[in-house]
């Protein structure tokens, strides 16, 4: 069953038609924090334009009914006790740290 | 010695139980093995002083009569497993270097069922590919060659993005192989291998310590040499596991009792939408052929639909990434795995990330932050999410009126590593394995055959969810019938 | 209820509306953390606190905490609010270095409860009713510290993971007062109910705040976030602070930017914070490692079953049933354990005289010795037998404060510190009459000027009879005494 406001939506889930403009790459770059070199962008920004193209296909289908699927499984959310069962291992935690001192994980610094 | 590595893993218990050969032996065989085929780079890493010592272990507790299920038995890990101490890379150059301080569940029921780790098998980055290229390590060579044809004299890939998994199986150079599947990735290697790839019900096995991929759909489940040792490593893989709240808490059905069951009265549905446009009519000819076994056995065949069949690659393309942008968040270069210095955090984790992961890797990203942003989540992972559903639903309605589906595993057999293809030429490779995944229920390869061009090929029985005892009874009947008894080319003797 | 009229500010220019709206994160009381079985205790060592599932390791997976849960419920029926049976965690996607998984579970379009309202009571005794949005479960982060190093940053990861519940308001508030108060009741009701420990210096309870101001009667302004205020004097210095900034850029033409902004602590004023350029794409979706929550009807009822008495219906029932003063009443009920202490010191004794020497003798002796109630040496059925034996007469008030200061030393009963130092009231009519007639003998003088009209010296002579009495003398009997002598 749906919410009202999900009512509101699915009748408008359209796909877009694809454009992808030379800021796209650049913005999800960022918000994914991932470094692209300059001369791979244009390339990328055409690969993602075509595989999102070919994704639009789903648009096909009248989906204003159908209610999202939550889980595979249909089963419900296991909960545990309130009990203490790990911890006290900060050498194990950090055992992979690239970089580290006196117990803490090491970055460059942040300012706020 | 050469004996050895043609023992199916039942066999291969047997034995050991009937003292005709030891554990030592048995892995011995197998690093020798691992060594006389290293061309096909199907290992990251050998861990063999571990194996040796593994073995040992096993031969003490087989001469005190207290062998478990897989005793002896000498298993290749995918390097998606998190192993205790054995540095697991998920192929992936940002993870060189990671040592976890914790196993997988599913790779530690293997061992405390008395199974013996070889070592950590290549793969497609982080699991995503399907002709194990992606890798960081270098492409994986299927020992299968062709024999004939166009393809005689190229490597050919085999598959993804468990690549590793099923060439080192077909390469006789481990005796068991788990993989992971998202979207093919047991079935479709195991089919291009020659070997038998079961993904099971979502949820049957636990996912914790198995680097996650997309989470609604990543599963472990065995490659196996024939469907006989497929049930007797499932059994030992699966289980509920109070570590993943998504693991499911239902008895698995007797995998070993299934194998001899046969399918009288069974009704298998032969789904039309399997059909393709321009299909390759040797892998129509296959299914034709397997239909007519599974009648021969008792079975009845029939048509069915699923009417939604087109829409589960695109749909499988929207989710899986969109999962897979937000687990892969965690590889930052703090905590673990390798780091590349910035001025500030934020160039530190661009270059990190830029530099560790891998283009197809860096493409799903993308694809994946992108279809969940602001103003397109709703169009994109709702609209894949309501498809998702739909697609499940196709199923549940087909399974009122058959027991199990019959289709091809793959589109083609393997093709040359190093094929110019682009990005959803590459994705069709899963077009016969995605809809399982989708809907969460479980699928099997079978090698049924081989091409004109004296490849394998595989095909694929898909049961409702729960039903591993279906697919088992249906596999078991085809791999007689098929009497599939080839080697590799490339394999060890 | 009255809805009293929003106070305005004046302005250069003219009067303006303030509108506030909170967003408290409360931490839940509990054991273990929200998703991982690590300890949710404060002061370990640097990341001793932390599971593999808080530090995100490859392939860990969270499991949600049963506790917790219930303790949201609970907090959620101390609200008055509505409880969904039916809720989603979903992922909030952004990157920051005390945050291992690139992600907070939280819960965005489906939280664990939803509307629900608080009343706030301000100093000039007015009620007024603030609306709850929601409140909704998600995963605290851990802790970054900028300030140890020239150009690095340590990272501590014993916090990520706690269970936190974050309160949102309606944009009810209109003054930092009230936003006080609100945050106050707040603070009261989950330490009643036991699901957060309100120690705001630790970190338990924080606020941002939302502040935006109007002409009265326009539309509502851009806000400004203030984000992590950690002491309610914090949180009512940076509203005022906001507040005048936003009225001194609008009165001189200029527009109010929308973004987060930090308290300043030294300067008492807010600044924008450096690191938010780009507006965050949170890009929630489910958490697939979870699945929906779903409770059961039957265990909420129960929990609402054995709710704890919450403050306003203490405070209610402490006007009620011991008669005491608004002020008293107020105090009183702010805390669970104060309260315990009271009717425990109350039982079987005059109420507001107990009342009275709790919150005045006994929390500013407590106070001088830097103690909490719960290290009190005076128990509070000791302090309600000292207020018994003043209203019995048996000592004075007076005297019973010297009573007081010694079983503040050592816990003594006060029977037997009256025993011991002799402290007992004199209140023998002879005795007393006797020391009146000597103080009146020495006084001669004074007498006489009392006689001829100087009224004010009674006091001199309760004061030297007092004095005779070593301030035993029971002041009533000597009151009534002295006049009869006086002015016979």
């Amino acid at each position: 069953m749906l919410l009202p406001l999900q009512q509101l939506f699915v009748t408008r889930l359209v796909i877009r038609l694809m454009t992808i403009d030379k800021n796209t790459i650049p913005r999800i770059a960022r918000l994914a924090r991932l470094e692209i070199a300059l001369e791979r962008q244009s390339a990328l920004s055409e690969e993602l334009a075509s595989i999102l193209s070919w994704v639009e296909q789903l648009n096909a289908l009248d989906t204003a009914e159908v209610e999202p699927l939550a889980s595979v499984t249909g089963h419900d959310l296991p909960l545990r006790e309130d009990k203490v069962t790990t911890g006290n291992d900060p050498d194990a935690v950090l055992s992979n740290a690239p970089e580290k001192t006196s117990n803490f994980f090491v970055v460059p610094k942040v300012v706020e | 010695m050469s004996d050895l590595l043609s023992l199916t893993a039942v066999a291969a218990r047997s034995a050991l139980d009937k003292k005709e050969c030891s554990a030592s032996e048995l892995t011995a065989a197998y690093l020798k093995a691992i060594e006389d085929t290293a061309d096909n780079n199907a290992y990251v890493a050998i861990t063999a002083d571990k194996a040796t010592d593994m073995a040992k272990a096993s031969d003490a507790r087989l001469a005190k009569g207290e062998g478990g299920a897989l005793e002896g038995i000498p298993v290749g890990v995918k390097d998606m497993f998190c192993t205790k101490g054995v540095e697991t890379t998920a192929s992936s150059q940002i993870l060189k270097g990671f040592v976890p301080t914790y196993e997988s569940t599913v790779t530690s029921h293997l061992w405390a069922d008395g199974a013996v780790m070889l070592g950590k098998l290549n793969c497609d980055e982080f699991a995503m590919g399907s002709a194990n290229e992606t890798s960081a390590f270098g492409p994986v060579t299927n020992p299968w060659t062709a024999t004939n044809g166009d393809l005689m004299g190229k490597a050919l890939t085999p598959g993804g993005s468990s690549g590793g998994s099923a060439a080192a199986m077909a390469a006789r150079s481990c005796l068991l192989a788990p993989g992971t599947d998202t979207g093919g990735s047991i079935r479709q290697p195991a089919a291009f291998c020659g070997m038998v790839g079961l993904k099971p019900t979502y949820g049957r096995c636990s996912r914790r310590g198995i680097v996650a991929f997309a989470s609604s759909l990543d599963q472990a489940g065995p490659i196996t040499r024939d469907v006989a040792d497929c049930a007797l490593m499932m059994t030992s893989m699966a289980g509920h596991d109070e570590g993943d709240s998504t693991s499911i808490d239902a008895p698995m059905p007797d995998l070993m009792a299934a194998l001899s069951m046969g399918i009288k009265g069974m009704r298998i549905g032969i789904p039309d939408e399997y059909t393709l446009d321009g299909m390759n009519p040797e892998i129509v000819a296959l299914w034709e052929q397997g239909r007519a076994w599974l009648e021969d056995a008792g079975a009845s065949c029939v048509p069915v639909s699923l009417p939604h069949t087109q829409y589960a690659l695109p749909a499988y393309y929207i989710v899986a990434p969109a999962e897979a942008s937000s687990n892969l968040a965690r590889y930052d270069g703090v905590r673990y795995g390798q780091r590349v210095e910035g001025a500030t955090l934020d160039e530190m984790y661009a270059k990190t990330r830029g530099a560790g992961f891998g283009d197809e890797v860096k493409r799903r990203i993308l694809i994946g932050t992108y279809v969940l942003s602001a103003g397109y989540y709703d169009a994109y992972y709702i609209k894949a999410q309501q498809v998702r559903r739909l697609i499940q639903q196709d199923f549940l309605t087909v399974f009122e009126q058959v027991d199990a589906l019959l289709t091809p595993s793959t589109p083609t057999a393997a093709f040359p590593l190093g094929e110019k293809m682009d990005a959803v030429s590459m994705f069709l490779n899963d077009v016969f394995t995605v809809p399982a995944n989708l809907a969460g229920i479980p699928a099997i390869s079978v090698p049924s055959g081989l091409s004109s061009d004296g490849l394998p090929l595989g095909l694929q029985l898909i049961a409702p969810a729960l039903r591993e005892d279906t697919l088992i009874r249906g596999a078991a009947v085809i791999e007689k019938a098929a009497g599939f008894d080839h080697v590799a080319t490339g394999a060890a003797s | 209820m009255t809805k009293n009229v929003s106070p305005l500010v004046e302005g250069r220019t003219g009067p303006w509306e303030v509108i506030i709206g909170l967003e408290v994160h409360a931490q839940v009381s509990s054991e273990a953390k929200l998703f991982s079985g690590a300890s949710a205790a404060f002061g370990a060592g640097p990341n001793e606190h932390v599971s593999l599932v808080d530090a995100a390791m490859p392939g860990m997976l969270p499991v949600i905490n049963r506790f917790c849960v219930e303790q949201a419920v609970r907090t959620g029926l101390g609200l008055n609010a509505q409880i969904n049976l039916v809720s989603v965690f979903d992922r909030k996607n952004y990157f920051y270095a005390d945050l291992p998984q690139g992600y907070q579970i939280s819960q965005f379009k489906q939280p664990i409860v939803g509307e629900g309202s608080i009343t706030i009571t301000l100093s000039d005794g007015t009620s007024r009713d603030i609306g709850i949005e929601r409140l909704h479960l998600e995963q605290d982060a851990g802790k970054s510290m900028h300030d140890q190093h020239p150009s690095k940053s340590f990272i501590d990861l014993n916090r990520s993971g706690v269970a936190l519940m974050e309160i949102v308001s309606k944009p009810d508030m209109r003054s930092a007062e009230e936003a006080a108060a609100y945050v106050s009741k707040l603070r009261a009701i989950v330490r009643f109910l036991g699901t957060c420990d309100g120690n705001m210096e630790q970190g338990s309870l924080r606020a941002d705040c939302n502040v935006s101001v109007r002409r009265p009667g326009e539309p509502l302004g851009t806000r400004t976030e203030t984000k992590n205020l950690n002491s309610i004097r914090f949180i009512a210095q940076a509203i005022n602070s906001e507040v005048a900034r936003q009225i001194e850029i609008l009165e001189d033409g200029g527009t109010i930017v929308q973004e987060t902004r930090l308290f300043d602590n030294t300067t008492g004023q807010t600044r924008t914070m450096r690191s938010k350029e780009d507006a965050h794409d949170y890009r929630y979706f489910p958490d697939p490692d979870l699945l929906p929550l779903k409770l059961d009807a039957a265990w909420v009822d129960h929990i609402r079953d054995t709710l704890p008495e919450l403050p306003d219906a203490l405070r209610a029932r402490l006007l009620d049933q011991y008669g005491l003063s608004p002020y008293d009443a107020s105090l009183i009920s702010e805390d669970r354990a104060v309260a315990a202490y009271y009717e425990t010191a109350a039982a079987g004794q005059d109420a507001k005289i107990v009342a009275n020497w709790m919150t005045v003798e006994l929390f500013g002796a407590l106070n001088k010795m830097g103690l909490d109630l719960a290290d009190s040496p005076v128990k509070p059925d000791q302090l309600g037998k000292l207020v018994g034996r003043i209203t019995d007469g048996t000592i004075s008030g007076r005297i019973a404060k010297d009573v007081f200061a010694l079983m503040l030393e050592n816990g003594a009963d006060p029977d037997q510190v009256i025993d011991e130092k002799g402290f007992k009231q004199v209140s023998d009519t002879g005795a007393i009459e006797a020391m009146i007639d000597a103080v009146m003998a020495e006084n001669a003088d004074k007498v006489a000027e009392y006689r001829g009209g100087k009224d004010k010296l009674f006091g001199f002579f309760v004061g030297q009879v007092m004095k005779a009495s070593q301030g035993q003398a029971n002041p009533g009997v000597v009151n009534g005494l002295l006049k009869q002598k006086l002015d016979g």
